[in-house]
């Protein structure tokens, strides 16, 4: 099965598959974010593969730079850079890794034939800036517009639940 | 294209052994940062099955999805992690299992 596939592809998605798996397994979540980082920027790496340049950038901008900085810095205002966190019994984790595997099993059966309709290989050039402007300005503009009101939604219900509450002089309440 | 024998199978092998990694991150960790990581792990393996159908088949829609999926992740984590900031103010803890007080 592995035997005739090309080598980067193979290195970097079982790169990938290992940042994730510490992801989950680590029991620090310092490790767990910077584990996660790395996985980002693999599959960045898969999309420049894919032919996808202009969305490889913007995985890195906003996941890597934006999104997992958010993270790191929660967990450093929180102070939970240590192993406070209690172990889950092994049958949890039987239960979790039992149900993990069917759904894995259920979607590679279900996923068999996906493939018959599609291309052999990736095709260029749509992943550019470009194409994806013209399909994003045109056909894709109220979505667009809805998703900076959903942004700014956002933006004001995190500052408004982060702030602390009136008198209350101590950064974590 | 550099790889002439890599069809699109593989990557959705590939996919869907991450999502299934992040579905037993959000079943088996108790860390409420952790799960919340363990989404985004599941969202980026759907943004990797999107990309790659796009390009197979030479339709730039899916790719256009897969920002508004980014958009949705952003919004969710600051979001996500708003409350969980709040969450510890009250309780000093993150610990998921502990947050059960809305039970009936």
């Amino acid at each position: 099965m592995f035997n005739n596939l090309p080598i980067p592809f193979l290195v970097l998605s079982f790169f990938t598959i290992l940042c994730a798996l510490y992801v989950v397994t680590s029991k620090n979540p310092i490790h767990s974010v910077l584990a996660l980082i790395l996985t980002f920027f693999s599959i960045s790496a898969h999309y420049v593969l894919l032919n996808a340049q202009f969305l490889a950038i913007v995985n890195l901008i906003v996941y890597a730079g934006a999104i997992m900085v958010l993270f790191l810095f929660v967990l450093m205002l929180l102070n939970l850079n240590k192993d406070a966190e209690p172990v889950k019994s092994n049958l949890w984790g039987i239960a979790a890794a039992v149900s993990a595997g069917l759904l894995l099993l259920v979607i590679t059966a279900a996923f068999q034939k996906a493939g018959e309709n599609v291309m052999k290989h990736p095709v260029e050039g749509i992943g550019l800036v470009k194409a994806l402007g013209q399909s994003l300005f045109t056909r894709f503009l109220v979505p667009f517009e809805l998703s900076g009101a959903l942004f700014l939604a956002a933006m004001v219900g995190a500052v408004l639940l982060g702030k602390r509450d009136k008198g209350n002089k101590e950064l974590l309440g | 294209m550099i790889f002439q024998n890599l069809d699109i199978s593989h990557y959705i092998y590939l996919s869907t052994v991450l999502f299934s990694i992040g579905l037993f991150g959000v079943l088996f960790r108790r860390n409420a940062i952790v799960l919340l990581m363990c989404i985004e792990l599941m969202l980026n393996a759907v943004n990797l099955l999107f990309t790659a159908l796009s390009t197979y088949m030479g339709d730039a829609d899916g790719q256009i999805f897969v920002f508004f999926i980014m958009v949705v992740a952003a919004a969710e984590a600051a979001v996500g992690l708003a409350i969980l900031v709040m969450v510890y103010r009250n309780t000093r803890k993150t610990d998921v299992s502990f947050l059960d007080q809305l039970k009936g």
